[in-house]
């Protein structure tokens, strides 16, 4: 495992480092920006040099062409890296970026307002100005600024109030998982290396495809080889995709919307908002009381104690690739073959291993208010959604249309992610703007008619090279 | 009960008409491939005992994938593929379809060689029906009259029931009974119709069980030949897994996008995929008595709610085409595409190396079932690149999915039990 070449923030979310910005940039001089790119210092992965400060630059597939990297090998990523976030209304079908999340609206994301480049800052506190003046007179010359994303330095607490960033997976960066395609009978949070890293074994043995290659082309031997293909050279090792969503949260609709809800009554209120999340605002999860990430939902199946479209039971459903049933052989075929009725019913989600995300997203404007009456309306405030993935199709795509945007997840109907729900009917007239919260004596307690509390304002798929790779990338035509 | 049936009829475009045919396809869409069910060319909507139904022009780009067999690319024909699920008999839907929707499916039938303007129209389309070679339907039994009278009633009754807690179980099973009187008020109104099932049919009973008998008697004699055999049929699949090529390029952008064009309208999708069969004695017999197997299961295993651990699959079904060379498949699926692939490729991927792996190209298995499908990058690519854009798609309960059905249903089974427990009766209540 070479540290050294991956970039830090794969490994690390610098809860240390308060202060934050992402500059978007597009290129202006090739030749230039290139050259800054070739010495840029960017901070990597090992341990004992955890920094005062940290740089880390992504491309979009826009970006490479602008740089002028050689078109076959942009093509060796990823087809929906190539294509971009907004690249089609297919892809806004199924992502939920429809009505008013259309990219048409966006902030950034779609032409002239497409960045090139990513970079992220990261500061203690107090040290943000000045190192951020420093890296944009050093890329002026190279690059104009479309945006420059600020964040805010209050990071435990995501707007709405509630503790975010809790759940991670746990990268096995030792790679000590046997590399093998088996099913896993329990829910591990341990996710094998080329999950987030490519040129690493993923879940299913498999190294995700990237670009390789010949090693003339690669003359300064700057690149390493690949694993699976040793006389390839590999540009996507210890690199990643870099998903950024900007989701504007209207917190003063939410918290107003939930005391509607609630008819005044606080209590009731933030009872109702904690199913929507599955967390209460501390972060202790509504399905295993005094845990914080260490639990499943298996003991819950009908999500008496955290509802079956709670959000962070969407976006991490915690289950294993067979669902649960008596040990032993015989037992599993039967449910193999399909014909353990009460297994089945637990079994319209599975798999949650193939899906994680690693996040390191980053709150930005006002602090959040904590009821509907201090919240200023105006407050421009939200998330700089951000996730690493080695497949952004499978992990964050996935995550997003299957889980968050289904209006079926679990068997539900009639709703949507409670927090991030578009709202927008469905094909055949009926609701998605629902939550039900399902109790063990009767029927579901209901919410009907909830608005959009989250709107996307901008969204790019980039990708996060290894140190080595990215000056490759700088270096050589 | 009422059985579901599934056709096609497969028909060759004449040369030349290709154009005319998909313009003419396209004016039957409300949205990119989505039928509009009250199209004046074929009203879907108006035929109440089609569940789907699909229009495809079946064009294979993959026809040369078979010279890495050894084997000249084959000249086969474009056809359009006609298919549909419905209640009760196939050929009486057909009937039905040919008598009043004429006019219109002779327009379309019109791009088709052999086809006369003054001839019989039924007479032609039954002519073009093809076997089937596997049928896959979720529920054996469930009309679409039953589905769309169950998510009414579904509706009724989660807008009537109050959601304030309960105090005890009495008033769950007083809440029932309140709202089953609610239920046959509205349905004596005539406001909420649940029709009850028609007598199964007794010639498909018959059939069926005749079936269920004649497979495993066949399996049983032809046994002790098998066991002879093996040897000899295990080094042939062995040699074959072996060194048969995998052809799975990425699918090239363009294509991709006309399909994804298609796609995630509906909570429920469509899939139409095409390829050649590997050639050779070995595999034709092979993917011949494999898909009957399939069949088999189907009909008597899988016939309620689920193949395998797949509960998202409303019909689908294999079929044959010329004489064996090529293999097509169709489906209609709840949720989006690649969850559809992943679900397949985590949960039954066995399966699917059972049944395609005969297919050239296809990701290397390793004893029919082990390996292929589990690899992710391949399979997917292959999927795609097979996959065939599906011009015209109808389905009669839009915003349904089958999760939706198998609620619906067991609301309204509870509803005409007799009695029931107290917490048969909270289970139910929690079904609003």
């Amino acid at each position: 495992m070479e540290l050294e070449d991956v970039q830090g923030l794969v490994r690390f979310g610098y809860r240390h480092l308060t202060e934050a910005c992402f500059f978007l940039l597009r290129v202006k001089d090739p030749a230039a920006a290139r050259a800054w790119l070739a010495q840029v210092p960017i901070t990597n992965a090992i341990k004992a040099a955890l920094p005062e400060t940290a740089l880390h630059v992504a491309f979009t597939s826009e970006g490479l062409r602008a740089l002028e990297v050689a078109c076959d090998l942009r093509e060796g990523f990823s087809a929906e890296f190539v294509a971009g976030m907004a690249s089609d209304t297919a892809r806004a079908r199924r992502l939920g970026d429809v009505g008013a999340n259309d990219p048409k609206y966006w902030r950034w994301g779609t032409g002239e307002r497409l960045p090139h480049v990513a970079v992220l800052l990261y500061a203690k506190s107090g040290r943000l100005p000045a190192w951020e003046r420093e890296i944009e007179a050093q890329y002026a010359a190279g690059f104009v600024q479309i945006e420059r994303l600020s964040t805010s330095d209050e990071q435990d607490k995501e707007p709405f109030g509630f503790d975010d960033g809790i759940s991670q997976p746990q990268v096995d960066w030792e790679r000590k998982r046997p590399v093998r395609d088996q099913d896993q009978l329990e829910y591990s949070n341990v996710s094998c290396l080329g999950e987030f890293l490519l040129g690493y074994p993923n879940e299913y043995g498999l190294y995700t495809p990237r670009p390789l290659l010949v090693p003339q082309r690669d003359p300064g031997a700057l690149l390493p080889r690949a694993e699976d293909a040793p006389e390839q050279a590999d540009l996507g090792r210890n690199g990643c995709y870099l998903v950024m969503r900007q989701l504007r949260q209207d917190v003063r609709r939410f918290w107003s919307e939930l005391d509607q809800q609630a008819e005044g009554d606080a209590d009731l209120r933030d009872r109702l908002a904690a199913a929507m999340v599955g967390r209460k605002k501390n972060g202790e999860p509504l399905a295993a009381p005094g845990e914080v990430n260490n639990f499943t939902y298996q003991a819950d199946p009908q999500g008496l104690r955290c509802p079956l479209g709670a959000h962070i039971r969407r976006a991490n459903p915690r289950n294993a690739d067979l669902p649960p049933g008596p040990r032993g052989i015989l037992s599993r075929l039967w449910r193999i073959l399909g014909f353990n009725a009460a297994a089945l019913e637990q079994d319209l989600v599975a798999s949650t291993r193939f899906h994680r995300l690693l996040r390191r997203g980053r709150k930005y404007g006002a602090a959040p208010a904590l009821s509907a009456t201090e919240a200023s309306p105006s407050a421009d405030t939200g998330l700089h959604f951000i996730c690493l993935v080695a497949n952004i199709t499978r992990q964050f795509e996935f995550v997003q249309s299957a889980w968050l945007m289904g209006s079926k997840f679990a068997g539900l109907t009639g709703e949507s992610d409670p927090l991030l729900g578009h709202r927008l009917r469905d094909l055949g007239g009926f609701p998605t703007d629902g939550f039900s919260i399902p109790q063990a004596d009767g029927p579901d307690r209901r919410l009907s008619g909830l608005p959009q509390f989250v709107t996307v304002l901008g969204g790019a798929y980039f990708f996060m090279p290894g140190i080595r790779a990215l000056r490759y990338l700088a270096t050589t035509r | 009960m009422t059985p579901q049936s599934q056709f096609m009829l497969v028909a060759q475009v004449t040369p030349g008409r290709e154009r005319g045919l998909r313009e003419l396809l396209e004016t039957m869409n409300s949205k990119p491939g989505m039928a509009d069910p009250a199209n004046v060319v074929l009203p879907f909507g108006q035929f109440e005992r089609l569940h789907f139904a699909r229009l495809a022009v079946l064009d294979d780009p993959t026809l040369g994938d078979i010279e890495a067999h050894g084997i000249p690319r084959p000249r086969l024909p474009v056809y359009l593929a006609f298919a549909g699920c419905c209640d009760g008999p196939a050929a009486e839907c057909i009937a039905d379809l040919a008598q009043r929707a004429g006019a219109g499916l002779r327009r379309i039938f019109m791009h088709c060689e052999g086809f006369h303007a003054q001839g019989d129209l039924l007479a032609w389309m039954q002519a073009h029906q093809r076997q089937l070679a596997a049928n896959y339907i979720n529920w054996v039994g469930r009309t679409v009259r039953q589905v769309k009278e169950e998510s009414a009633l579904r509706h009724a009754l989660a807008a009537k029931v109050p959601r304030a807690p309960l105090a005890s179980v009495a008033e769950a099973q007083q809440l029932r009974r309140e709202l089953i009187d609610f239920v046959n008020a509205e349905a004596s109104a005539g406001r909420l119709p649940l029709t009850p099932p028609e007598p199964t049919p007794l010639s498909w009973k018959i059939a069926k069980l005749l079936h269920f008998v004649a497979i495993p008697l066949a399996v049983l004699i032809l046994l002790p030949f098998l066991i002879v055999l093996s040897p000899l049929l295990i080094f042939m699949l062995r040699t074959r897994e072996k060194k048969d090529a995998e052809i799975c390029p990425r699918q090239d952008r363009a294509a991709l996008l006309e399909l994804q064009d298609l796609e995630d309208y509906d909570v429920t999708n469509q899939y139409t995929a095409i390829g050649s069969v590997k050639p050779g004695l070995f595999r034709r017999w092979l993917v011949t008595v494999l898909l009957a197997l399939i069949d088999y299961t189907c009909r008597h295993i899988f016939s309620h709610g689920f193949l395998a651990r797949v509960q998202t699959i409303h019909f689908a079904f294999w079929a044959f085409l010329d004489d064996k060379c090529r293999l097509v498949f169709m489906s209609n699926y709840d949720g989006g595409h690649e969850p559809y692939m992943d679900d397949f490729i985590n949960k039954v991927a066995w399966g699917l190396n059972l049944s395609f792996s005969h297919g050239v190209g296809w990701p290397r298995t390793r004893w029919l079932v082990a390996r292929g499908a589990r690899i992710e990058n391949k399979f997917k690519n292959y999927q795609r690149r097979h996959q065939l854009p599906t011009q015209v798609w109808y389905r009669a309960y839009p915003g349904l999915a089958l999760v939706d059905l198998k609620r619906n249903q067991r609301i309204r089974e509870g509803l005409e039990l007799a009695s029931v427990t107290d917490a048969q009766a909270q289970a139910w209540l929690r079904l609003l």
